[in-house]
């Protein structure tokens, strides 16, 4: 795979396309189709596109494995702490209202933030998942 | 309808196939006509799901897995058929279960007259979310999606202790003819 030229061309142009297209899935989730899962899983795709072109070392010294699989509890805990910090302001647990000065700019934080820990739970397993798969065999 | 055909073509390419990695092959494809067909139905969310897990993640996560096992399908060791009575079967029943549904899009369900009213009508008032799946998914249902993603923790901490837990042992070699 080292010597496909058109290969690791079309992939250094694309990768940065692809980040930047996970991020417009995630935060144009609110007026488009859209969300953290798919978000996730894009970003996965990106790391994974990344990984198959340039090999796994490669992909590895970029998104060191450590934190990918630190990232898979990281987004429930985002998510859950969300939820617990509503809790702590007063109100039900996920319930997003008090997280700013109205109640509906606080539900609109709330989906913010924890679309976010959907995104690094699902980027993380997906990755994870990817990584142990390929890191086995030979 | 040609959708539809495409996708029962290709269940049967998947059934008469015996190489596997033209089977990943297409079971992408068929990934991506499901998410055709839920465009189809303007579920753009779950179109947008299907092609990226369905047709991205799993094909790549397939064809890793036949990179470690072999990609020829052994011939199956018995008859078929017991197998081939169960599909139909369920699929007759599933079919029958489609006669009771009302007919798609029809507004007088109550699927469409229980809480969706409420939740199109609030959604930008409650959230100032104009996406109501987002707001739904995230805000009114956010218990459950914390459910679904302690599923996906669940489900990604199994495969790792699955596929992982064994890196920590020495390779002896007793795991080695395990292996070859």
């Amino acid at each position: 795979m080292k010597l496909d030229v058109i290969f690791r061309v079309v992939a250094k142009i694309f990768i940065p396309f692809m980040l930047v297209f996970a991020l417009y899935v995630q935060f144009h989730g609110d007026f488009g189709p859209g969300g953290g899962f798919q978000a996730g899983v894009v970003a996965a795709a990106m790391v994974i596109f990344y990984a198959i072109i340039f090999g796994l070392e490669a992909a590895q010294k970029v998104f060191p494995p450590r934190i990918i699989e630190l990232m898979v509890p990281a987004g429930v805990g985002i998510f859950a702490g969300v939820g617990v910090l509503g809790l702590l302001l007063g109100e039900n647990y996920l319930n997003y209202s008090p997280l700013a000065h109205d109640p509906a700019h606080g539900q609109e934080y709330g989906i913010i933030l924890v679309e976010i820990g959907v995104l690094v739970t699902v980027a993380g397993t997906m990755v994870a998942i990817f990584y142990s798969f390929i890191g086995r065999g030979r | 309808m040609v959708l539809l055909t495409l996708l029962a073509a290709i269940t049967i390419g998947i059934i008469r196939m015996r190489n596997l990695f033209a089977v990943v092959v297409l079971g992408g494809i068929y990934s991506f006509l499901m998410a055709s067909v839920m465009i189809v139905l303007d579920a753009v969310d779950v179109a947008m799901t299907e092609a990226s897990v369905g047709a991205g993640i799993s094909t790549v996560l397939m064809l890793g897995a036949l990179y470690l096992t072999k990609t020829q399908e052994t011939e199956p060791a018995h008859r078929l058929l017991l197998p081939f009575f169960v599909a139909v079967a369920t699929g007759a029943v599933l079919v029958f279960g489609t006669f009771a549904l009302p007919p798609f899009g029809a507004a007088e369900t109550p699927m469409n007259l229980h809480v969706a009213p409420y939740y199109l009508e609030n959604s930008i008032r409650d959230t100032l979310v104009p996406n109501v799946v987002t707001s739904v998914l995230s805000s009114y249902r956010g218990f459950d999606t914390l459910g679904e993603t302690t599923v996906i923790f669940t489900a990604g901490i199994a495969v790792l202790l699955l596929l992982k837990g064994k890196r920590g042992v020495k390779p002896g070699p007793k795991r080695r003819r395990v292996r070859r």
